[in-house]
């Protein structure tokens, strides 16, 4: 019996899709599959469909659990269920693995027809414009002409951007929570250090670790590591650790002696244990990627000029990685256009992870949002 | 009685949504949980509201209006010259510190703009004042040591600041503490003022 609010136990499913899709780097797959899990009940006008789009390392299993593992909840749980901000009992919720994901789509560890051998590094580099064009397909199979709303945070909450600006026919709502128009030279930056911990990592081979019967553990690790104090704020760092130190600390060496060195090499030991390293590269580079505005000469209100969604667009006081101010570039360009959307500024601590986080007001308003959606 | 004690509470709502037609567009500053915004999209207008407060952000979006969570005082930067056919600020004014730059921040977004504002020297005001106490009234509802406002001045004040900064007044409606309109000795009479506002030259 499940908990109340949850939705329970659920399953992933697959669906492979014989119509070539060709990406944005040029790459054609013929053929290709992407794993995804439903939540509540599409409506027989099928005008309930919520779809949630994943961040850097999310996956199709958004909320519930898997029927042999009940500790295993979907990564926006708190979220998504009966009851909840995003309600099972009205919306019927698509969650999606990304292509070039680890967890069941179409990726690198797929094997390439061409060659037997898994894909790699030959893997195409994907963008968000290449899943929009994904999550369409996915869309049509379950013959959704329309989303009632489009939502993520972080890269999840850009693909619900472009979506707005590429199929503004087939989404009314789009909630782009604690995303930006674009990366600065900083988030780039960070990128690349994390992409070349990996790609430096002896154990990388190139990116076909999987026929030398590896993975580049260390290198992950790091991008981890530093990918994570960018999800954290400053505040909840000195917080959380300040200059805490470990039992045995003070011996003048380079053992682990304060909790924050602690908390982050566990961080990425358990990332680094289970995610798939061409994944990671192939995520901060859609991230890297990821300028709407470029086609129309930079001019984000020129790309937002045809769409027709209604927006709420969501920000957090202590994120840094894509701060409150690069949300408003994104409102700013919307209200240019005369668009409909709502704009907050949640206060908390958490940084950039607050999307993710159980706050009782962050979770009011996306209900608030959400009820007013007819299906 | 619904729409009588609405318009109990906020007469110069009437006031304002006369000035406007249907198809234009506004931006509410300080529009609370949305009131303004609901009667004017009523009428076919399109609106979008700028308010600080967590409580009033989430009932706007409760309302279903297009809320803005902003601090006025910190200007209107992200909005473009010319964005709307109108901008309000009602009942907002008294609690800005930053009173002339908010002002040419409106019409520089706006074609023109309404104010709205409790007039200090309403007759009963006055008297508060003569007696020796301040003034407590249905338009400045707050004592001295609670209140939000920061900035007490009269329709005379106001007119003159206009004038200076080369603001033209292009309407005013004057109400009682009733939200009856006023027709003679506005300053003395007048317990709320609500101007329209425009670019002068």
């Amino acid at each position: 019996m499940a908990e109340p609010g949850s939705v329970g136990p659920v399953e992933s499913r697959s669906v492979v899709f014989t119509t070539p899709l060709t990406f944005a780097a040029g790459v054609t797959l013929p053929e290709w599959q992407l794993v995804y899990e439903t939540y509540g009940t599409l409506n027989a006008e099928r005008s309930n469909a919520i779809l949630i789009c994943h961040a850097l390392s999310g996956h199709q299993h958004v909320a519930g659990y898997p029927a042999d593992n009940p500790k295993n909840l979907g990564w926006w749980d708190n979220m998504i269920g009966p009851g909840k901000p995003i309600d099972t009992d009205r919306f019927f919720v698509v969650g999606v693995n990304n292509l070039g994901g680890c967890h069941g789509s179409t990726g690198p560890a797929t094997i390439n027809p061409a060659t037997g051998q898994p894909w790699g590094a030959d893997f195409p580099v994907v963008t968000v414009p290449d899943w929009v064009q994904a999550q369409a397909r996915l869309a049509d199979h379950f013959g959704i002409d329309a989303w009632a709303a489009v939502v993520g945070g972080s890269l999840g909450g850009m693909q619900a951007l472009q979506w707005t600006i590429d199929l503004p026919a087939r989404v009314r709502h789009a909630l782009v929570i604690a995303a930006a128009p674009k990366l600065t030279a900083e988030n780039i930056a960070f990128n690349d250090v994390a992409r070349q911990a990996i790609i430096t990592d002896p154990e990388f081979h190139g990116g076909h670790f999987y026929r030398h019967g590896t993975r580049p553990t260390r290198g992950l690790r790091l991008a981890r590591m530093l990918g994570h104090i960018t999800y954290l704020s400053d505040d909840q760092m000195a917080e959380k650790f300040g200059r805490k130190k470990r039992p045995g600390a003070g011996s003048y060496g380079f053992d682990v002696e304060f909790e924050i060195e602690s908390y982050l090499r566990y961080q990425g030991d358990k990332f680094a244990g289970w995610f798939d390293a061409n994944t990671y590269l192939l995520m901060t580079k859609a991230l890297d990627y990821f300028d709407p505005a470029e086609p129309f000469g930079g001019d984000l209100a020129a790309a937002l000029a045809g769409a027709s969604a209604k927006y709420l667009v969501v920000s957090f006081t202590t994120d840094w990685r894509f701060s409150p101010a690069r949300s408003r570039e994104i409102v700013n360009a919307l209200v240019k256009n005369h668009k409909d959307v709502s704009y907050v500024e949640i206060t908390s601590p958490h940084g950039h992870d607050a999307f993710l986080m159980d706050d009782h007001y962050y979770h009011a308003v996306v209900a608030a949002y959400m009820a007013n959606i007819p299906t | 009685m619904t729409h009588a004690l609405h318009t109990l509470r906020r007469p110069d709502f009437d006031v304002i949504a006369g000035w406007m037609k249907a198809d234009e567009s506004v931006l509410d500053l300080g529009c609370g949980e949305g009131e303004l915004l609901q009667l004017l999209a009523g009428r076919g207008l399109r609106g979008w509201g700028v308010e600080r407060d967590p409580g009033r952000v989430l009932a706007a979006v409760e309302n279903g209006i297009n809320v803005i969570q902003s601090d006025l005082e910190a200007g209107l930067a992200g909005f473009e010259d010319d964005a709307f056919d109108h901008v309000v600020l009602s009942r907002t004014l008294q609690t800005m510190r930053h009173t002339q730059q908010i002002l040419a921040e409106m019409l520089r977004v706006g074609r023109e703009a309404v104010v709205s504002f409790p007039n200090f020297a309403y007759w009963k005001n006055r008297m508060a004042v003569l007696n020796g106490r301040m003034p407590v009234s249905e338009d400045l509802p707050y004592q001295w040591y609670d209140t939000p406002n920061v900035r007490f001045f009269t329709m005379l004040d106001f007119e003159s600041l206009c004038a200076g900064m080369g603001v033209v007044i292009r309407d005013r409606q004057v109400l009682d503490e009733r939200g009856e309109c006023v027709t003679e000795e506005h300053n003395f009479l007048g317990s709320l003022a609500v101007y329209r506002i425009g670019r002068g030259g």
